[in-house]
């Protein structure tokens, strides 16, 4: 049973084309590489840049990043999820338990910082574990399974300090998100960084391609050899353990742990997911747009509070982003 | 022909033209059905029937072309149009919402009212009626779920008739329905052409054009190419007509030289599914797995390649004891299984054909742990060329026809060369000539050393392509004919279940899409 002997990349493929095939053929790769989403960044990063001449400042630019960081490691989990056709409602109430839990074990137990860290993480990939488990051998819906763990995690963020936040972790740590990289904003290099792996994963690994499968047609993908359960269950953990890290950074940003940190964030997360060019059926997505819808919402919240919009419609703008990403992403797939 | 004068009754085209983009689909159709006439459209998948019925039916509008409809001129502006014209189109796939009764089917959308209420009484009272006038005997009260689904295409035909449409089209209604229940919608047929009725009747069983069509027209590669006087037609004629060549279930493969056993099963046992099934399979022999559905045959392909655990019973590949967990198992140990389902359980419709046929080989397609797309692309080519399948590979397989999807899945399971390969109902919802293709596939990989089973419940099918036949009932091994001892009445009296089963075995077994 040899496998593939000659599947190298042909050279000699390309070599009998005229030019204006191969013409073509640069069109279609650029329409194939250049994601929807991206000319509505440009478009909108245009406006901002119109209407107030100091959004286009490095550092400005750099407040988008980091004001956008943690929905964003989020996002990359949530993208993971709805690609093989789930949902993670509990990402924001993971966020808030496992910083609450971190700060806790810090400041009541005098824990290392870097075990309560640890314990922190390892919290957020354990609520992961059970929605994975729940929402596969356990036979329930992702939505539920989720809800269910998002107010459960929610309450205890609560029950741990009784409602009150905690305040005082190391100095070195609420130092990260002030501390640049090479000029460029740590938690944003972070961003980077896990991006990069999630695609890494999603786009080179078989495990990681078969998230697309799984996402099409499960029982597909199990005939085809894909452990479809063991490979949702990772995923589940993987959007648990990037929403633990995301609190991180909210924790090192407020120098203080609230319980009811990220409560607030599921919807965006879901939304730069979407915007992206996901849909919630499941099967498509990448990180490149998710990317790209990240910086959307980032610049779109960024440029409306540069111009005075007030925040109070600013949500309703992002509505109609969404309504207007997903339709012009129905058109381009129809075509 | 029939064709007579646009301006008097029925429903007549003229050079009805369809493109999409620079692909033409119709050419230049001219067509022509009478009130009280049934008219067989037949032709290979992607010969252009589906695009005319659904012009006819106000789903597409024609490029070119005119229509007219008892002498008036008929543009159907939607399919809202049509039907309010007396126009009715019955789709092939049952489109039933299970958890409402029958009578709220019929009536989705349009329930009769009283003082602004839902007249339930009402809507019972004349669902009973038409459920009757058109032989379903089901209960209007009853929720969908459950029945079976010759009842179901009943009723779906009720739902469309409720509006006494004058012209209906029948797009393949008895594609999903064994031969005792089609027999049902042949009925119905024949009472709405009792009534005056213009019947336009899409089918790939020729068996059945002949049974009940006054007229058949042939189309192929968008063009109307024959037709045929319902009485007079032919088998060959038609199979000819759709093809352009001629066809034949014949394709045996060499007879398996040695007495080398692949594949040893021993007392296999799952449930209720099927029960102490014991057989060998030798290098390069082809077995047929005949029998009704729901004998247990799929089930039996399914334990085998690893889908379904099984409870009880051995299987030796090369004498070796197999254990199969899961799927992976089997794919790791060289057998491999073909499914019926080529929607559901074959390909992801949405992703490429590429990336369809790579799905289960991608671990051994890396290199330094990573899958890069030329491999995947390189893959793609490769199969393309050597099962000859007509499309792109880089677009999603659902772009593509029935039977060059099922070429996609074949090569899907032919990347690595299997010990086993298992393959249930290759053909299903496939054209004459890709059947053909198939046919020749499966023949080269016996004559090549490969282990095939074929599940089929086309008999003809079987009988062309197998040495060996066992034939299922009920979940069990009835019988294991030679080829030259498997003829349809030995096979049929063997599967169907109980002591008279010769005698009912014409009216009951199960022969698929016949005679294509």
């Amino acid at each position: 049973m040899t496998l593939l002997d000659q599947t190298g990349p042909n050279p000699g493929a390309s070599a009998g084309k005229g030019k204006t095939e191969a013409g073509m053929d640069f069109v279609k790769k650029v329409q194939r590489y250049i994601p929807g989403p991206l000319i509505g960044l440009i478009l909108v990063s245009v406006v901002f840049s119109v209407l107030s001449p100091y959004f286009l400042t490095t550092r400005n630019l750099f407040n988008v990043f980091s004001q956008m960081s943690e929905i964003g490691i989020m996002a990359a989990g949530a993208a993971l999820v709805i690609i093989i056709g789930g949902i993670d409602l509990s990402v924001g109430a993971v966020l808030a338990v496992s910083l609450m839990l971190n700060a806790w074990l810090y400041r009541d137990f005098g824990v290392p910082f870097v075990i309560s860290t640890l314990a922190g993480l390892a919290l957020g990939a354990f609520v992961g574990l059970v929605n994975g488990i729940l929402s596969t051998y356990g036979r329930i819906q992702p939505f539920v399974a989720t809800l269910a763990t998002m107010s459960a995690c929610s309450g205890l963020a609560l029950f741990i300090t009784n409602g009150s936040p905690v305040t005082g972790f190391p100095e070195w740590f609420s130092e990260i998100t002030s501390a640049r990289f090479f000029g460029l904003p740590l938690e944003f290099v972070i961003l980077v960084v896990v991006y990069l792996i999630v695609a890494y994963w999603l786009y080179f690994r078989p495990s990681g391609r078969a998230l697309y499968a799984i996402g099409g047609n499960e029982e597909v993908a199990r005939l085809s050899g894909i452990n479809t359960r063991r490979a949702k269950v990772m995923v589940y953990v993987t959007a648990g353990f990037l929403a633990a890290l995301a609190g991180l950074i909210v924790g090192s940003r407020l120098d203080a742990a609230h319980p009811t940190a990220g409560v607030n964030d599921l919807l965006s997360v879901i939304a730069v997911v979407v915007i992206g060019g996901a849909s919630l059926s499941g099967g498509s997505g990448g990180m490149m747009g998710t990317f790209i819808g990240l910086m959307i919402i980032g610049v779109l919240r960024n440029g409306m509070a540069l111009i005075n919009v007030s925040p109070n419609l600013q949500p309703v703008v992002i509505g109609v982003a969404i309504i207007i990403a997903v339709m012009l992403d129905r058109r381009a797939a129809t075509r | 022909m029939l064709d007579s004068a646009p301006h008097s009754t029925g429903l007549h085209c003229r050079g009805l033209c369809k493109s999409y983009g620079q692909i033409q689909v119709l050419k230049s159709v001219d067509f022509s059905v009478l009130p009280g006439q049934v008219v067989a459209l037949i032709g290979e998948n992607g010969a252009g029937k589906s695009t005319f019925n659904n012009i006819i039916a106000g789903v597409v509008k024609p490029s070119e072309g005119q229509m007219w409809l008892d002498g008036a001129p008929y543009v159907p502006l939607s399919p809202a149009d049509a039907i309010h014209n007396g126009v009715a189109l019955i789709h092939q796939e049952i489109r039933l919402l299970p958890e409402l009764t029958v009578a709220e089917n019929i009536f989705l959308g349009r329930q009769p009212t009283r003082a602004g209420r839902v007249d339930r009484a009402e809507m019972v009272r004349q669902s009973r009626e038409i459920l009757r006038a058109l032989g379903v005997n089901v209960d209007p009260n009853r929720v969908v779920r459950g029945l079976s689904m010759a009842v179901q295409q009943g009723i779906e035909i009720c739902k469309a008739l409720l509006r006494k449409p004058r012209y209906v089209i029948f797009d393949e209604p008895t594609a999903s329905l064994g031969e005792a229940d089609a027999e049902l919608i042949f009925e119905q047929v024949r009472l709405l052409k009792q009534n005056g009725t213009a019947i336009i009747y899409v089918s790939h069983r020729l068996d059945e054009i002949m049974t009940i069509a006054d007229h058949v027209v042939c189309f192929r590669d968008g063009n109307r190419v024959a037709d045929w006087d319902g009485a007079s037609v032919t088998k060959e004629k038609m199979i000819n007509g759709m093809v352009g060549r001629e066809f034949t279930f014949e394709h045996r493969a060499p007879e398996p030289s040695g007495e080398n056993v692949v594949l040893q099963v021993r007392g296999l046992s799952r449930g209720r599914a099927f029960r102490d099934i014991s057989f060998d399979l030798r290098q390069g022999e082809i077995l047929g797995l005949a029998g009704l559905i729901g004998a247990g045959r799929s089930e039996v392909g399914r334990a085998l390649s690893g889908a379904d655990p099984i409870e009880a019973g051995e299987i030796r590949l090369d004498g070796r004891v197999l254990r199969l967990s899961s799927p992976r198992d089997a794919i790791e140990a060289g057998i491999v299984m073909v499914s019926e389902d080529r929607k559901g359980l074959g390909l992801s419709l949405d992703q490429s054909a590429a990336r369809n046929i790579a799905q289960p080989w991608e671990r051994s397609l890396t290199r330094a742990g990573m899958v890069f797309p030329s491999r995947i692309d390189a893959l793609g080519s490769r199969q393309k060329e050597r099962f000859d399948i007509r499309g792109q590979m880089g677009l999603p397989v659902n772009s593509m026809s029935g039977g060059n999807q099922q070429k996609v899945l074949l090569a899907k399971w032919l990347v690595k060369t299997p010990r086993v390969f298992i393959v249930d109902e290759p053909t299903r919802g496939v054209d004459v000539g890709a059947k053909m293709a198939i046919y020749e596939i499966i023949r080269g990989l016996a004559a090549s050393g490969i282990s095939v089973i074929v599940i089929s419940s086309e008999l003809e099918e079987v009988l062309g392509l197998c040495h060996r036949v066992l034939v299922m009932s009920e979940g069990r091994l009835q019988g294991d004919l030679p080829r030259d001892a498997a003829t349809p009445e030995q096979v049929m009296a063997l599967a169907v279940p109980g002591a008279d089963g010769a005698a009912k075995a014409n009216g009951n077994i199960e022969r698929g899409g016949n005679g294509a």
